[in-house]
């Protein structure tokens, strides 16, 4: 069983784990939906005082940021398990894709080629990491949630803007993937 | 008690992500570039399973831990926010390889590299908030 859990999980496994973090919330009166907290961040940080139209009041989700915390707690553990690093099973055919984008494929979860600070400090890196979080951040509480609230509850629930917004999902997923990381990553 | 209750959840969701592999930025261009099924695979048993359990708690008129009714509020109609703010987050979502979730997620694994992902993430909800209203809806 140990063994079973601490390898990658299946597919058809963590699907059906994710709707069970879902129920937990659900069960406990809350509702899944993850980028709720950079709104509840903003409004710990004082935005509610100076934006009149900002109601977020962090005080009232402190449950959603506790499971941030316990989100970040459980990466931890997940990298010190006993299996932990074993290499990822990524298709030929991304590989390839990838090292066309000077990203060589490496087996880990994030690629060392882009994920260190060194990186970070190019133009490139910043425009990849904090470019990306800004529209992370900024198309997630414009759309009113991310993979979690829609994709996830909002389909469940049926909720046709969920299915709205997760069409959006894939038409910026596929711009960016065709159109801005060939210009970002350098292409060869 | 209840803080305890969310984090331990948390943690059972940042192992769920990182042995999903839903953290990697690799899985993430790979179901952008349609080349595997196992990102939809995760979604798709995911959306099923919560379509039974959402489904059956309206039916059975379940009540929460506390004895409330679990009320779902629908989502409002509009429909050019979900549509923009959808593209956006996905814009985000392929270059960084994470939403939301595996952001922090993958801060506990020690990409430390992830602050600069949070940091533009807050930068970008704040200035949303200051467009407010003047962003079509």
């Amino acid at each position: 069983m140990l063994e079973f859990l601490s390898k990658p999980w299946p597919w058809y496994f963590s699907g059906p784990a994710i709707s069970a973090v879902m129920a937990i919330l659900i069960f406990s009166g809350k509702t899944f939906g993850f980028s709720a907290n950079l709104s509840n961040i903003c409004s710990m940080m004082g935005v509610r005082k100076q934006v009149p139209g900002f109601k977020v009041d962090w005080k009232k989700q402190r449950w959603n940021l506790w499971f941030l915390v316990g989100s970040v707690i459980g990466g931890f553990i997940a990298v010190h398990f006993p299996n932990a690093h074993q290499p990822i099973a990524l298709s030929a055919a991304t590989q390839a894709d990838l090292a066309k984008l000077n990203v060589p494929f490496d087996g880990r979860l994030e690629p060392a080629a882009l994920f260190n600070w060194n990186y970070l400090a190019t133009g490139r890196g910043l425009l990849l990491f904090v470019g990306g979080g800004f529209l992370i951040g900024f198309g997630t509480r414009y759309a009113g949630g991310c993979t979690s609230g829609h994709a996830i509850t909002g389909l469940s629930n049926l909720q046709w803007p969920s299915l709205i917004a997760v069409i959006g999902f894939f038409i910026g997923g596929l711009v960016a993937t065709h159109l801005l990381l060939p210009l970002i990553l350098n292409q060869k | 008690m209840k803080t305890i209750k969310f984090i331990l959840t948390g943690i059972f969701f940042g192992i769920v992500m990182t042995q999903s592999e839903a953290v990697s930025w690799y899985r993430i261009q790979e179901m952008f570039r349609f080349q595997s099924f196992i990102m939809y695979g995760i979604i798709g048993t995911a959306v099923l399973t919560g379509m039974v359990l959402i489904a059956l708690i309206k039916r059975l008129r379940m009540r929460d831990s506390q004895g409330q009714p679990i009320h779902f509020p629908d989502k409002d109609r509009r429909w050019k926010k979900y549509l923009a703010g959808g593209t956006i987050f996905g814009l985000g979502w392929a270059m960084t390889g994470a939403c939301p979730g595996p952001v922090f997620v993958l801060l506990g694994q020690g990409y430390g590299v992830m602050l600069a992902v949070i940091a533009g993430a807050l930068a970008g909800t704040y200035v949303c908030v200051l467009l407010g209203d003047r962003l079509p809806q």
